[in-house]
């Protein structure tokens, strides 16, 4: 997990096709300025981030779903729930499951576990879009390989 | 039991927030009613849910941005009905 550059998971450890599901890992890292903030003395992982860490999860299982010709961009949340805190240094267990991809739009479920608990989860709805430009997709080729994205999954989904 | 129609308007007066009495049969969901793509697909989720069906949601807008068919052929409420209705009576036979 890099916050600095809003990357909330470590790698893609699942990736089912027929069942339309993910899994991910990431660590909360030890130590970054955004705990100096969330709070002093009582260091805490914003829940904004943990939604968007649900959100980072769902998107690359739209984006295997239809495999890498749309970009999913958060549209909605819903039934949001931060069970509880969760501190630096956490690691996180990640997974998503997709209710709905279609018309331009895709819904997924989505939940994290730490260390086996339900910790969050939520239901979100992504805008699916062209990739903006070919610069943007090169990116998220190269993002989907530090994930370790299972590109071969495509040929065969 | 309630109409089509009004189970259609109770589900996007309360998705939407908009007055029950406002929506008509003949409003059109995105012109009139100002319901865009967003909401509509919470209404469509929520109307194959109530009636037990799945809008080809997918295929009518692709049908509305080929020009092969107009908005008010699945968004004037009236017109989204029968859809509905054709939709279940196809279920059942």
């Amino acid at each position: 997990m890099r916050l600095e550059y809003f990357q909330l998971i470590d790698r893609i450890v699942d990736l089912d096709l027929a069942q339309q599901t993910i899994r991910t890992e990431a660590r909360v890292p030890d130590a970054s300025t955004i705990f100096e903030g969330h709070f002093p003395g009582h260091p805490l992982m914003p829940g904004v981030l943990l939604i968007e860490a649900m959100a980072q999860t769902s998107g690359w299982l739209v984006i295997a779903v239809t495999k890498f010709s749309r970009m999913p961009f958060f549209a909605a949340l819903k039934e949001a729930k931060l069970r509880s805190f969760v501190p630096p240094g956490q690691d996180l267990s990640l997974s998503a499951k997709l209710l709905h991809e279609g018309s331009g739009y895709a819904v997924t479920k989505a939940d994290i576990r730490c260390e086996g608990k339900l910790t969050c989860n939520a239901e979100i709805t992504f805008r699916l879009v062209e990739f903006p430009n070919a610069e943007f997709r090169a990116n998220m080729e190269k993002m989907a390989a530090v994930l370790e994205f299972p590109m071969e999954s495509l040929a065969h989904g | 039991m309630p109409s089509t129609f009004d189970t259609v308007a109770n589900i996007i007066s309360e998705t939407c927030d908009i007055p029950r009495d406002t929506i008509k049969p003949e409003s059109h969901a995105i012109n009139d009613l100002g319901i865009d793509s967003l909401d509509f697909l919470d209404i469509a989720f929520a109307i194959d849910k109530a009636f037990g069906i799945k809008m080809p949601l997918e295929q009518w807008t692709q049908e509305v941005n080929d020009g092969k068919a107009t908005t008010e052929q699945y968004f004037q409420l009236n017109n989204l009905c029968t859809r509905i209705d054709e939709l279940v009576a196809a279920k059942g036979a």
